[in-house]
């Protein structure tokens, strides 16, 4: 298997100026992601998972270190250092990005919005409509639901909805940012078939949960963190 | 995608000033002007090499405090006011080749009305208020030689049932309607001749909040549909949030900072920008 990911070295602070201080949230994180592969972190909070999933989607913009993906488009890059545009191009066709809240145009439906992440991409209208549907019935949505706003949504429909978004796009490399925190059991349980589901289709997935149950048997390997950096490495057999 | 894929609009080093500059802000200290007023001649230093890059089907956020220079930066690249160096080249004219301020005042009125539009903060800048809403969207078709009435009224009629102006209201002047409405009208009007870069100046401000969101969404829609470029200029970070691919920010008249939206607002380098995004978003 070829690799997709490396991120290696990479570290991160905050430079908050009103304050005249700076925030080291993260040293020498080294993280290798072959293709196909779900990788699992964990640690407290604060310890900084999230932002190793935000440096390598770029909204943070990490120091030190590199972030080299294996693209399609490109081929091999860092993210570090992508021109803004080579970073919107990677988001809307190869890296996905889940997290817990579900960030959307307002008064969108949900069947709009699966619908406009295929029309990004530039596919057609009809397809993108054909593609929202079936993502739609896929993640089990109720077709009562295709039309309304996802304001009204339960935790769980939100959250579906959220990954659905990511999916159509089939990236490459899919990140999820604490999906399931917040969602009661039965939604949980449907997060995991979810996942199962993507292994099983060969998406390659970087991961943040708090619930190590949850991801007990998942993974191929589960990274620990701690006060910024990475503790132990627990292959899948010990998890 | 190539990333050397020619910009629609590529704007480089413009400068703005309001006055003739003396000996000491000139020169290179320009760390002797407050803000970007020299206390010695009065010159004001609206707009400081500003450079910057819009692409195909993108939305670019302008962001920066009032007096930060956004809006003069809008009125430059729409000739509502004369620059005081630099250029900008547009990828529909001269295959970007001409820097469109050195070009004539006729070159000039035809960027404006076959590749530009612009929405302007206040309505009463952009629509002729006693002229009737259908007769505004022919001005500018006129102003780009049709002259078929009846292809004329059908594209009017058209726009204005696209931005969700009833059509039987199509025959009144904008001074009857609501600011929701009249700046639906100025989107319909800089829309008509279909141009491939739109300039948006603050057209949310002033508005109720509903009404800002019904302007926003149709502003998303007409994007996606046409697949435009955007230049939007807010002071409000949550239109920019919605709206902006890449945003960038203002200070005194200069850049500051530019980059991804979300990089912007989640992780800003600049001490102004921390700022802005402390106060404005919480």
């Amino acid at each position: 298997m070829e690799e997709i990911l490396a991120v290696e070295h990479l570290s991160k602070s905050f430079t908050i100026h009103n304050l005249g201080k700076q925030i080291e949230v993260l040293r020498d994180i080294n993280i290798a992601v072959k293709e196909g592969e779900f990788i699992g972190i964990t640690g407290k909070s604060g310890s900084g998972k999230s932002t190793v999933l935000k440096c390598v989607y770029r909204t943070y913009a990490p120091q030190e270190g590199g972030i080299w993906y294996n693209s399609k488009e490109f081929g091999l890059i860092n993210l570090m250092k992508a021109s803004d545009r080579q970073v919107i191009y990677l988001r809307k066709h190869e890296i996905g990005y889940v997290s817990q809240f579900l960030n959307v145009m307002p008064r969108t439906t949900a069947w709009g919005l699966i619908k406009q992440a295929v029309l990004e991409m530039g596919h057609e209208e009809n397809y993108a409509k054909r593609e929202a549907e079936k993502m739609l019935k896929h993640f089990e949505l109720d077709s009562g639901l295709w039309d309304s706003y996802p304001v009204t949504f339960s935790g769980g429909e939100k959250l579906r909805l959220n990954i659905a978004m990511a999916m159509v796009k089939h990236p490459r490399l899919l990140l999820l940012d604490e999906p399931t925190a917040s969602l009661d059991f039965a939604s949980k349980l449907k997060v995991k078939e979810l996942i199962e589901q993507l292994i099983k289709e060969g998406t390659t997935m970087m991961g943040i949960f708090h619930d190590l149950e949850f991801m007990a048997n998942l993974c191929n390997r589960r990274y620990e963190m701690s006060d910024g950096k990475l503790v132990y490495i627990i292959p899948k057999n010990l998890q | 995608m190539s990333d050397f894929e020619q910009p629609v609009l590529s704007v480089s080093l413009l400068n703005k000033q309001y006055g003739n500059g003396c000996a000491s802000c000139r020169s290179s200290r320009r760390d002797r002007l407050i803000k970007n007023y020299c206390p010695v001649c009065g010159t004001v230093y609206a707009c400081r090499d500003i450079t910057f890059e819009v692409h195909a089907g993108e939305i670019l956020g302008v962001v920066g405090e009032s007096g930060s220079g956004k809006s003069t930066l809008m009125q430059c690249l729409y000739f509502d006011q004369d620059v005081s160096g630099g250029g900008a080249y547009i990828s529909a004219y001269k295959n970007g080749q001409a820097n469109i301020f050195a070009e004539s005042s006729q070159q000039k009125r035809y960027i404006r009305n076959h590749i530009m539009g612009k929405v302007y903060q206040n309505p009463v800048m952009g629509l002729k208020m006693d002229f009737t809403a259908i007769g505004n969207i022919a001005e500018k078709l006129i102003a780009a030689g049709n002259r078929n009435v009846g292809r004329m009224e059908a594209r009017g009629m058209g726009l204005l049932e696209h931005v969700n102006i009833p059509v039987y209201r199509a025959k009144e002047v904008p001074k009857n309607f609501s600011g929701g409405m009249r700046q639906r009208v100025q989107i319909a009007k800089a829309l008509s001749n279909n141009p491939p870069l739109l300039l948006l100046d603050e057209v949310t401000t002033g508005l109720d909040l509903p009404v800002q969101a019904s302007v926003l969404d149709l502003i998303k829609k007409i994007q996606r549909e046409r697949d435009i470029s955007v230049v939007v200029v807010s002071h409000d970070l949550g239109v920019i949030r919605m709206l902006a691919d890449r945003t960038v920010v203002m200070l005194d008249g200069r850049i500051i900072e530019q980059g991804l939206t979300d990089q912007i607002l989640e992780d800003p380098q600049h001490n102004y920008t921390q700022h802005l995004v402390q106060a404005l978003l919480g």
